[in-house]
């Protein structure tokens, strides 16, 4: 990870935010606008999840990561505090690693 | 207005507002050490890691932009992808400002701590002061909290094996954390779902890292009329 990557970075997203805060203001964003940019959340986080667990390089593939996901979505799905979650599903996928 | 309001003395009232905003913050310490570690996985240096808390300050854009360059992907598509999903905090900045009034120096200020935990904290306060010191307290709670855990992580991420530990999924796990309380709406859950989807079905031939900037696409079916879904069937 370069240095140009953390500042390219650092100023987009600090763009990011005076433009919504200061620019924009007590104006508004169009409302068809506004309804786009709330979904992108929730289409960029799935697909961040499917690739960080689904896919090697170009290649699709099940293993380990699989079952620390399947353990991930349990644990938020019951409510368990999220640090917990996290641990929970790391060492889920460890075990299946050490004995697989 | 009641007159017999508990909160009588608004002016140094803190109830319900530093509880909370430290509990955020334990929430977020933890994501931040799995950041730290990842980030010098991800080669990354401390100094790095720390500057990203620092200066980018948006934890689901930080995790995904180290996500991508670790699986090999471009700088251009990882950072693209991290500012679709920083473009969030521009709306929360549009929520929160009309409470948070001042000079253009301190509201330049208040825009670097506007996003998720702190937008949630402010608007749901009940009277102008509130906000504004919900909008602080989290904002301190959080980048503490946040900048000890990424030192703490960077530290302590080299000696870590990753792999073995199963830390490498630490990020899906924290991204199914995050995304969880956005799948409240029916068009949040079809985004979700359209994500994934396009995201699978293209990682075989976009570069790697492209997948994630193509599935903000799925955002525009916000565009759809809701009416469009008794047609259809």
């Amino acid at each position: 990870m370069s240095w140009t990557v953390v500042l390219v970075l650092s100023l987009g997203a600090f763009a990011l935010k005076v433009f919504g805060f200061v620019i924009i203001g007590d104006r508004k964003f169009p409302p068809q606008v506004e309804a786009v940019i709330a979904l992108i959340p929730a289409a960029l986080l799935c697909a961040l999840i499917m690739k960080d667990t689904f896919t090697a390089g170009h290649d699709l593939q099940i293993d380990a990561r699989a079952v620390g996901l399947v353990v991930a979505v349990l644990g938020v799905w019951r409510k368990v505090p999220v640090w917990l979650v996290i641990v929970l599903a790391c060492v889920a996928t460890g075990i299946t690693r050490a004995i697989s | 207005m009641d007159a017999h309001n508990e909160h009588a003395h608004e002016g140094v009232n803190y109830d319900g507002i530093v509880g909370p905003a430290v509990a955020l913050g334990f929430a977020v310490f933890i994501f931040a050490i799995s950041f730290g570690v990842s980030c010098v996985n991800a080669g990354g240096s401390v100094p790095k890691a720390m500057a990203m808390s620092l200066l980018v300050f948006t934890g689901a854009s930080q995790f995904s932009v180290v996500s991508v360059i670790a699986a090999g992907g471009t700088a251009v598509s990882a950072v693209v992808g991290a500012l679709l999903l920083g473009s969030r905090n521009a709306i929360y900045g549009v929520a929160v400002a009309p409470w948070l009034p001042g000079s253009l120096k301190y509201r330049v200020a208040a825009a670097h701590f506007t996003i998720d935990e702190t937008t949630g904290m402010t608007l749901v306060q009940n009277s102008p002061e509130r906000k504004r010191r919900a909008f602080w307290v989290t904002a301190a709670s959080i980048y503490g909290f946040w900048n000890v855990g990424t030192l703490i992580g960077a530290l302590v991420g080299n000696s870590f094996d990753t792999q073995k530990y199963g830390l490498d999924v630490a990020f899906p796990a924290a991204f199914v954390a995050m995304v969880a309380p956005l799948l409240a709406t029916r068009k949040a859950q079809l985004a979700g779902i359209g994500g994934a989807v396009v995201c699978l079905a293209t990682t075989p031939f976009l570069p790697i890292g492209a997948p994630i900037v193509m599935s903000a696409v799925v955002a525009l079916i916000a565009l759809v009329p809701a009416q469009r879904k008794s047609r259809n069937s």
